[in-house]
This record gives structure tokens, sequence and C-alpha cells, in this order.
């Protein structure tokens, strides 16, 4: 029987609640493993669950020098889409999509996955023109979108200020009804539970502090919590990549560490039931299941590790909101946060073996981690286990930046501000 | 976070354009060596710390700007007008108005 069910629940709830288990052990660092996992976030955790369900690699660690998801994995705006233009990106991220349709049965953990759609408005008709091109080419590889009139938009959205404010009128827009948003928590705690049942250990408190080298091997880690020797040292690290791989006399990447800032308002009533993003700036908002409007926007631009913003971006991302909808311009902030995104130069994430024997690399996240969460674990996994990249991620490459194969979904050329 | 422009005095990091990590050389413009030029386009230090970093005061002077600040306080330990670190400029051509 599944840990968690109604029958778990009601059997608990005749009883004093005495058979609930920890979602996971705290184990104490054992000498040796065969994976040890860098970065115990939602990537990192879902590399340890796939290596164990798909390829029956049980003696892993994830050491984490925190709690488990206390980074990104908790600080984004948790939303969930597949909508992209380039072939590499929309394999991997339909994939994405997949696992998450399956994923609260396959994890037995509520993930609160909730098909709600993304909208993405066209405020200019050139961008309605790049919207039907990029929907075209969803079509063509079958992952749904549909290009929609503002007329349609009106009913999907009621709440929408249609001439946002006058100087932005909505020319169209596209849709895809399968994107949405889940519990970002939940998908953490599910994904530690399932690789915790598997035989995975999860080391909290644990920061590494150096790599144990064999030449150029890399044949473990350093942590505060002693020396752990393993045959592949996998790192997931977001935003603290530069440094790890500094420890490892790597100076330079094609990677910046900047800050991305979240707000949630106060709860409201139900207002609207889908994601939207504006077209005419940068700004995506939600309504979370409890009410809060859950919003972001762009990074704040300078290279930062605070984890935390300033505010002329608050400024910016607040006008945006109340240009779509007039009718929040008076709803109080609850909440404002941020979070330290790995951003790459061309806007797409790595995935790869390397760069030294022995290691193996997931960053480059920009603003789209989460979304990412199932599939780069999945295929994080895939390429530790077999020392080789699925097609998924074969395109996800460190090389690919000075060997002129970047993934540049924007065609807009190298910066750290792409997505 | 409140920038000290050398010319006007502290002002809001509203008026200033961030134009990135300091840290690199762009090689001379009739340079064909490759793998020079994409270090230059691609590859950063990222550094945890004290940063030096291009700004524009584009809402102000005008000034290109060199800064030194922390990625982890964002406490700015030295700003300095471009020019006056004393920066070999580039005998070949350049984009007109770009910085050294």
């Amino acid at each position: 029987m599944a840990e968690y069910s109604v029958f778990s629940l009601l059997r608990n709830a005749f009883s004093a609640q005495p058979d609930w288990k920890p979602a996971w052990r705290k184990p104490d660092p054992k000498p040796e493993y065969d994976v040890v996992i860098v970065g115990g976030g939602g990537h990192g955790l879902s590399t340890a669950y796939y290596l164990a369900k798909e390829h029956g690699i049980t003696n892993v660690a994830v050491v984490e020098r925190g709690w488990l998801g206390q980074g990104n994995i908790g600080r984004n705006t948790t939303m969930i889409r597949s909508n992209y233009l380039l072939p590499q990106n929309q394999h991997f991220y339909e994939h994405s999509m997949k696992l998450w349709e399956n994923l609260a049965h396959d994890l037995n953990y509520n993930v609160m996955f909730s098909q709600r759609g993304c909208l993405n408005l066209a405020n200019s008709p050139s961008q309605l023109d790049d919207f039907a091109r990029r929907g075209n080419a969803m079509r063509h590889v079958g992952i749904d979108a549909e290009l929609m009139t503002p007329e349609q938009i009106k009913a999907f959205l009621p709440a929408l200020d249609l001439n946002i404010g006058g100087r932005f009128p909505v020319y169209g827009g596209m849709v895809q009804r399968r994107a949405g948003t889940a519990r970002h928590d939940a998908v953490a705690w599910g994904y530690a539970r399932g690789a915790d049942r598997r035989g995975v250990d999860m080391l909290e408190n644990c920061e590494v502090t150096g790599f144990l080298r064999d030449g150029d091997r890399i044949t473990g880690v350093r942590t505060t919590r002693g020396e752990i020797r393993a045959k592949k040292v996998a790192v997931a690290v977001a935003g603290h990549t530069g440094q790890l791989m500094k420890m490892a006399d790597i100076d330079r990447l094609p990677i910046e560490s900047h800050v991305l800032q979240a707000f949630v308002s106060e709860g409201l009533k139900p207002f609207m039931d889908t994601v939207v993003t504006f077209g005419a700036g940068h700004l995506y908002v939600t309504q979370s299941d409890k009410g809060g409007m859950v919003f972001g926007g762009d990074i704040d631009g300078y290279n930062t590790y605070a984890q935390r913003g300033n505010l002329p971006i608050v400024e910016d991302v607040m006008s945006e909101l109340a240009a779509m909808f007039p009718g929040l311009a008076r709803v109080r902030l609850l909440r404002s946060w941020g979070g330290i995104m790995d951003m790459s130069m061309d806007g797409s994430p790595i995935i790869t073996t390397g760069p030294l024997p022995g290691m193996y690399l997931n960053t480059g996240w920009c603003y789209g981690g989460f979304k990412a969460t199932p599939a780069s674990g999945w295929c994080f996994a895939w390429t530790i286990a077999r020392d080789e990249p699925h097609p998924y991620n074969a395109a996800f490459t460190l090389d690919r930046f000075h060997r002129g194969l970047v993934i540049d979904e924007k065609g807009q050329g190298s910066t750290p501000r792409l997505h | 976070m409140l920038i000290t422009c050398p010319y006007c005095g502290p002002r809001d990091v509203i008026e200033f354009t961030y134009q990135g990590d300091a840290n690199r050389t762009r090689p001379d413009p009739a340079s064909t060596d490759q793998a020079a030029w994409n270090v230059y386009t691609y590859d950063r230090v990222n550094t945890l710390g004290d940063h030096a970093e291009y700004w524009q005061h584009s809402g102000g002077c005008r000034s290109h700007l060199k800064l030194v600040r922390s990625t982890l306080t964002h406490a700015i330990s030295s700003t300095a007008f471009v020019r006056d670190h004393g920066e070999k400029k580039s005998a070949s051509r350049r984009k007109p108005g770009a910085a050294t």
C-alpha cells in the first residue's frame, strides 16, 4: 500500500497518528558512495530520485550545506510551461511537462500540479507574428499551443484590461493549456522522500569545502562533516556553481549569478485561473490556491550573491502589474524575496559530463529552473549513470559556447540576461 | 543601493546602467584569435565578494565608471571614472562612445 493514501490517513486518524515516519532519515555520512550529488535543491533531489528509480543506483548521497529545499526550489513563482521555439529546448521541456503530468502519482506525494494554462500576451503586431511562429514550431513537434484573438482573451481572462492603460493594447496572445503551476516545496519533499525510501542518504548541514582529487580526476568531496569519497561527483548548485567550480580550479564559466525577485500579495478571492505574461515588459503572474497573486519580472541586472534585490525592479514589476490589472493597484504586498539565478550566456542550461573526469555538471537555469526540475534530474541521472548524455540533453554541453553551438532562444547574442 | 558618482555625488542606482564585468579584457578588434574572443564573450569569473564592474551614469552625467562592489553585501569600496584607472587605450578603432 502506498505510504500516503486515504487508508493510511484514516488509520492514523482513528489512532493517535502513531505511524507517520519522517519523510527522510538523518543519516551520518558514509566514507564512500557510488555517487555524491552536491546540492539538495530541486534538481539535486530529482537527480537522486531518478538515479535510484530508473538506474538502480542507490548508494548515493545528496550533500546540502543548509537544509533540503532551502534555495531556488522554494523561491520561484512555481510556473511550468514548455512553450519554446528551438528544438533542443522543446524536446527537453516537453519531456519535463510529461513527467509533471504524472509526478504526484509517481512520487505518491501531492505536488498540486495544476494545468491552468499559460497565456503570453502580444502587445504589438510583430509580437503576435512571433508567437504565431513559436506556436507553429511547438505544434510541429506535438506540443499544444493556440493563438488567441483579443475577443478570445477577453473570455479566457475577464480580469485583464485589454487596453493595458491605453499604451500597450493587446493584439492577441498564445496560450499553452497544459502549462500551469505546482506547489514548489512539495516537489522538493516528494523527491527527497522518494529517494530516501530507495536508500539515498540526505546529508544536511554538510557544506562542501573542497574536492578530493587524484590528478585531474575528482574522487570525492571534502565537507564540514568529513571527507566523502565517491566514484562520481555531480554538481547541481545553481547560483553557486562558480564558487564550487573554483574549488576544482576552474576559474571561468559561461555563467553569472544574478538575483531574481518574486512577490506575493495578500490573499484575494478567486480572480484569475491561469498564468499570464505581459508582452510589452517582463511580468508573469498567477494566483495561488491560497489566493495570493504570485508574480515576478526581470532580474536586478548586476552580479550578486545576495538573496535580496533593489527597489527599481520592485517599482517596475508593480507598475506592470497595475497596468494589466488596474483593479489590483491597491492590493497590499505580503512578501517579496530573491533567489540567486545561474544565468548562462545563451539562456539555456548545461547538463553534461565533466568538465573534469569523475565530475558531472548541471547549471545555467536562468529564470526557468523550476519547470525543468523533473527533466533536469531525469537527464542528469541518465548522464551520470551512463557517462553520456541522453538525446534530450545532448545539446546542453558546456563547450557549446566556444564551439559556436549556442542555444539562443531569442537570437539575442551573448548576455547573462536571457531566459 | 546608492552609487557615489565622482562627478555628481551619491545617486540612486536607478540612474545607472550596469555594463558588466570589468574582469575581462577585450582582444584587439583586429585580432582573429578565436579562443581569446570566446573567452571575452562568454566566460566570466563570477566573483563572490569584491567584484570589479562597469556602470554608466546614464541618467546623470553619462560618465562611464569602474566600481568595486561586493556581490555579497552590495557595499561599494571604490568608484572612479574608467579613464582615471590609466588603462591602456587600444590603438585600433573603437566603437564611438564605447568604454575603454
